[in-house]
């Protein structure tokens, strides 16, 4: 028998791969999650996220650093992109670049620069929650200008323009008109934003002083403490909530991903 | 006119936000002194200190090697994904999609701590060595290769590789002379993506890694995230270095894709 090659054969490999490392560990994962460290069946370790004090401490923490972090990238980001694309400015995407090139620079590098910077104006010691927050709008705004910035350059000019010959002022055409327009940005400027923020531990640790435990923190902690099934728990309940988000905002697309920011 | 000062009085403010801690790093890389602002006079000290370091040089020379490798086999491997997925049945194409789409959506923590534990308690023959590090690198970067691809292959005049079929060329010369070239530059933005990716990663490196090895984000992030300031002051050098690298790659692509449009 002659083995027919196909051109979509070549997706062999990639498909064994993905089910030895993406589906098979999240599979292995799920496992954890529902046993005990002897391996019995349990809902114990789900229970624990919600009674625990310290993990309902992170979640909490959690949740208020990614709260005020994309609230503070929204009301820093939208008016950017909004100048840069919607008010005739000239070369606004060179401009445009000046506020996303942070992206490409190794992130750790730029959370210790914040730091140094931070301890040399002596607002380090001060407040660890507030240095977190500050730390997270630092690494996260580009990525939320960026997507902003692609709705709002797109937007069709005539629709705002009818708008105002319909009487609307500038401020109900803003609110009636552009706003809602801009929804398809601002959704993925918050995926971008609020998901990282809730688990990226690096930033809260250099610039919280390690006492800022979020929940990405936790799950290294049970990481390092070998205690794999509290770990798994926890990261299954992360997921989860990235697929109700995913699945409320309708779905994943792939011009929501910025974090190439269209420079390759 | 009021509002035309507004607005750029905003836009300078954003920007002094993002770029004085930099900026501030990079005007004391050019004193030797432990804490940035006491100014012990112009030097070069850290950069000479710096270069002499073997250890930070290993840790930048590994650094980069690494994001190579992993660059060179996601794009393959997403590379051929991609060409699959497109002449693959629907439904097919749209499950292989879809778990690609897992990577990039995931929380990082999420898909490193799934692999650490798939290693750590199945794989356990590569638990923590240059192996599990490279296909960390590869879940997170081969799902980027597969998604710059992918659009290209949809543009492509699907005629074209018929025709060289019908020309005498072999499937696979058809391939290489038709496909490939047609969608090289989205093979070309996967690749610098996968080395961007490789490069910024701490969380998957981390979970990982072998004990002894480190990249410039895990052995930065050890060395400050004490509380206090850096032991390491050739660090700002180094970061001054890979600012300025960063920010000349940008600007020389910026006026490389002007040069394209242009054309």
């Amino acid at each position: 028998m002659k083995l027919a090659f196909s051109r979509k054969h070549l997706c062999i490999p990639y498909a064994v791969f993905l089910v030895l490392f993406v589906i098979a560990p999240i599979l292995i994962m799920l496992y954890y999650a529902f046993t005990d460290s002897q391996g019995t069946f349990t809902l114990a370790n789900f229970g624990k996220i919600f009674t625990d004090v310290p993990t309902i401490s992170a979640i909490l923490t959690s949740l208020a650093v990614a709260l005020l972090t994309t609230f503070l990238c929204l009301l820093i980001g939208y008016p950017v992109a909004y100048i840069l694309a919607r008010t005739g400015m000239k070369s606004s995407s060179t401009l445009l670049l000046l506020f996303i090139t942070p992206m490409w620079i190794n992130f750790v590098l730029r959370i210790n620069a914040f730091k140094e910077f931070f301890a040399m104006i002596n607002l380090l010691d001060k407040s660890a929650f507030f240095n977190t927050v500050i730390g997270m709008v630092y690494d996260f705004l580009p990525f939320m200008i960026l997507p902003l910035y692609t709705t709002l350059i797109k937007m069709d000019k005539n629709v705002i323009e009818a708008s105002q010959d319909l009487g609307a002022n500038k401020f109900t055409t803003f609110v009636q008109v552009i706003l809602p327009l801009s929804m398809p940005g601002i959704i993925s400027g918050i995926t971008m934003v609020f998901m990282p923020t809730m688990t990226n531990y690096v930033v809260s640790d250099i610039l919280g002083r390690m006492q800022i435990t979020i929940l990405g923190k936790l799950i290294e902690n049970y990481f390092m403490q070998n205690n794999w099934n509290m770990g798994a728990a926890i990261s299954m309940f992360l997921l989860a909530i990235m697929f109700l988000f995913t699945f409320f905002t309708g779905g994943f697309k792939n011009e929501d991903n910025t974090r190439g920011g269209g420079l390759w | 006119m009021v509002k035309r000062i507004l607005k750029y009085v905003f836009l300078a403010l954003v920007l002094a936000f993002v770029y004085t801690p930099i900026l501030v790093l990079v005007v004391f890389s050019f004193t030797d002194t432990v804490q940035i602002g006491t100014w012990n006079g112009f030097s070069f000290n850290l950069y000479v200190k710096l270069f002499n370091d073997a250890r930070i040089m290993g840790i930048v020379r590994d650094t980069i090697v690494l994001a190579l490798t992993a660059a060179i086999i996601s794009t393959i491997l997403g590379t051929t994904a991609a060409i699959g997925i497109y002449y693959s049945k629907k439904r097919t194409a749209s499950i292989l999609n879809a778990a690609n789409n897992i990577p990039v959506i995931n929380a990082e923590i999420v898909t490193a701590l799934s692999l650490a534990l798939t290693f750590a308690l199945v794989l356990t023959f590569m638990n923590k060595t240059y192996a599990s590090l490279l296909i960390g690198h590869i879940v997170i970067t081969a799902p980027f290769v597969v998604l710059s691809v992918t659009p290209k292959l949809k543009q492509m005049d699907p005629h074209i590789y018929e025709a060289a079929l019908d020309l005498g060329a072999t499937p696979t010369k058809a391939l290489f002379s038709v496909v490939i070239p047609d969608i090289l530059p989205g093979m070309l933005s996967g690749f610098m993506l996968s080395i961007t990716l490789s490069l910024d990663d701490y969380i998957v490196t981390a979970f990982t890694k072998p004990e002894t090895f480190d990249t410039i984000s895990t052995y930065v992030y050890n060395a400050v995230k004490v509380a206090g300031n850096s032991k390491v002051p050739e660090l700002r050098a180094l970061s001054a270095l890979i600012f300025a690298l960063i920010i000349i790659v940008v600007i020389m692509m910026n006026i490389f894709k002007k040069k394209e449009t242009t054309k």
